[in-house]
């Protein structure tokens, strides 16, 4: 838990400064003609651009052989539990969200398709919420997540048996620029 | 067209079980909905509605449509009328009409007017007492026939059963496309269906204001589920609720003044209440599970909603003004969307019977239940405004189909759209004029 708070901590000071820094990231630079209209410009930039602290961990949200490209988490039928075998892709979710503090993560739940939309609706909110939770105890802000439910509407496999309703038995994360 | 529907239904009446394809006079080339009906009501009156004089002039059906509207019903036992068309003004032979086996007869006329609209004169006649019930005279533009029809069947099912027609009445629902979802308006008979919403991402749980004009629903294009309120007259919509989290199961107090809706913002899906516009959210009800699908009873006395409180989804009902819960269902181990009659007096829901999911009404004095049909992925049900029959969605070859069931259980319907998905009907108030 120290280090955990240690680190959070320095990634905070970390990102304070990036944050102050007058030097908007280089990439960024587009050819200047007028020189101080493009100041005022930079320095609005600046403040609404996510903090890019980490690029080779960015990277990584879409790296297939980074465990942060895995983003989905399965659920047994009317069961809401995060299942131990997904404990260790929530935790590199958890450390790259603590690492990258201005990343906001959407956790869309979902439900089979079985029943009543409005109550499968609730039961994939029940999804993400768990999920939420779990983020929440291993020290990521709650500013950072959002937990909504797309219930049944938005299934991944489109079938009507039990293995295309445990595919659609999940939770989605989305990362800023995602959704 | 209006030869072949008749003659259809002439043919149709000789057998218990029939199928009325109603086909559009339509003025867009939309896929309208397509109604087939089964089963009749116990005790049909029979009713004969006469060509109209002066029909012929106009290119839109108007008596074919009276008659489909009264047929539909499954209330009225439709009689041969014969092939003469007989006016408003006509002499009745009471006698012929009474061995034609007819208690109702509509007969009238249709004049073009100096301003190219049309006159629409009828009168409905009682043929065992040998009078005339009432007459009446609308007033139409040529795309108003159809409107005038629904209008003429609304005062011959008012005047012989005692209880307002709903066949003026409109019907919301979503059409799920290829990557399209369409929330749609159409007439109580599927025609005339227009658009008020489309978008890539889905819609659902329509629900009407009580005076007609607009309508709250729950669209996903933000990404997540957000409260829309949507004025039809003008296509003008504005967000009712969008918090963190999830805003779902809008459902209109009886003034119009107040939304039920479910949020999630202090975690699971949780009962609220808020002002049409978005102000004033107040929490309702507090669980530790699941409380969504609220629905305000008739007298806004009680909001009955779906709760998991006791282990399974249960239907249960607080005061509208909060307090505490009461459990409503009891049987079976999955029982949800509460909707209420107009009068109060019973509950349509759907309930899950070893793995099938039915639509079942309870009357709420007895508490004794019935299932309504023999489908079995029933959702979402919606009384028609005068409760005689109950609209809902099921599933046919996987594919989404509205179909409608007589509060009794006795006559269905069936709605279809070709080679589409259809599902969450609301049917909409009826609208004074």
């Amino acid at each position: 838990m120290n280090k955990k708070w240690l680190a959070i901590l320095a990634m905070a000071t970390l990102a304070m400064v990036a944050g102050c820094s007058s030097n908007p990231p280089e990439q960024s630079g587009a050819a200047v003609e007028d020189h101080s209209a493009n100041t005022i410009k930079n320095a609005d930039v600046a403040k609404v651009t996510p903090d890019k602290l980490d690029g080779t961990s960015m990277a990584a949200l879409k790296d297939p052989k980074s465990i942060l490209s895995r983003r989905s988490v399965y659920f047994d039928y009317d069961s809401f539990v995060v299942k131990e075998e997904f404990k260790p892709l929530v935790e590199a979710h958890a450390k790259f969200l603590i690492a990258n503090p201005k990343m906001k993560m959407l956790i869309q739940g979902n439900a089979d398709e079985r029943g009543s939309r409005e109550y499968n609706l609730a039961l994939g909110q029940k999804r993400a919420e768990a999920l939420r939770k779990m983020y929440s105890l291993l020290g990521v802000r709650d500013e950072q997540i959002e937990a909504v439910s797309l219930g049944e509407e938005k299934p991944k496999n489109t079938g009507h048996d039990e293995s295309a309703w445990a595919e659609n038995r999940r939770d989605d994360m989305l990362y800023t620029g995602e959704f | 067209m209006r030869t072949m529907l008749l003659t259809r239904l002439r043919s149709a009446l000789a057998s218990v079980f029939f199928a009325l394809s109603i086909f559009a006079l339509s003025f867009s080339a939309q896929a309208q909905l397509t109604i087939e009906i089964s089963g009749a009501g116990a005790n049909r009156i029979p009713l004969a509605v006469a060509d109209f004089s002066g029909e012929r002039s106009i290119s839109t059906a108007l008596v074919s449509v009276v008659r489909a509207d009264l047929e539909r019903s499954g209330l009225f036992k439709l009689v041969d009328p014969g092939a003469a068309a007989i006016s408003d003004s006509a002499n009745i032979a009471y006698g012929d009409w009474k061995s034609r086996g007819a208690d109702a007869l509509v007969v009238g006329s249709v004049m073009q007017m100096a301003d190219g609209r049309y006159e629409i004169r009828f009168r409905l006649h009682d043929v065992p007492k040998q009078a005339a019930l009432g007459n009446m005279t609308y007033v139409a533009t040529s795309s108003q026939l159809r409107t005038a029809a629904h209008r003429i069947a609304d005062y011959v099912y008012e005047k012989l059963l005692g209880e307002p027609g709903i066949f003026s009445t409109r019907i919301a629902y979503v059409v799920k496309g290829k990557g399209r979802f369409e929330l749609q308006i159409a007439d109580a008979d599927g025609m005339n269906s227009q658009a008020a919403l489309a978008s890539p991402e889905p819609i659902i749980s329509p629900t009407w204001s009580p005076d007609g004009t607009r309508l709250a629903y729950v669209s996903f294009e933000a990404k997540k589920p957000v409260i829309y309120v949507h004025s039809l007259a003008t296509g003008q919509r504005h967000v009712a609720a969008n918090f963190k989290g999830s805003n779902s199961a809008p459902a209109w107090s009886p003034d119009g003044r107040r939304l039920a809706v479910v949020l999630t913002k202090e975690g699971t899906s949780q009962l609220y209440t808020l002002n049409a516009d978005g102000s004033g959210v107040s929490r309702l009800a507090s669980s530790s599970g699941i409380d969504t699908e609220p629905t305000y009873s008739p007298d806004g006395q009680f909001i009955y909603f779906t709760s998991d409180r006791g282990g399974s989804p249960q239907i249960y009902r607080i005061p509208s003004a909060g307090g505490t819960a009461q459990r409503i269902s009891f049987e079976g181990s999955y029982n949800v969307t509460p909707r209420l009659s107009r009068d109060g007096k019973s509950m349509a829901y759907i309930a899950r019977n070893g793995g099938r999911f039915q639509l079942t009404l309870m009357d709420l004095a007895t508490r004794q239940t019935q299932i309504l049909t023999d489908s079995d992925k029933d959702e979402s049900p919606s009384f028609a405004p005068n409760s005689r029959m109950i609209l809902y969605a099921s599933e046919i070859g996987g594919r989404g189909v509205l179909a409608a069931v007589s509060s009794d259980g006795r006559v269905k319907q069936k709605l279809s759209v070709q080679a589409a998905d259809v599902r969450e009907p609301a049917w909409g108030p009826l609208i004074k004029n």
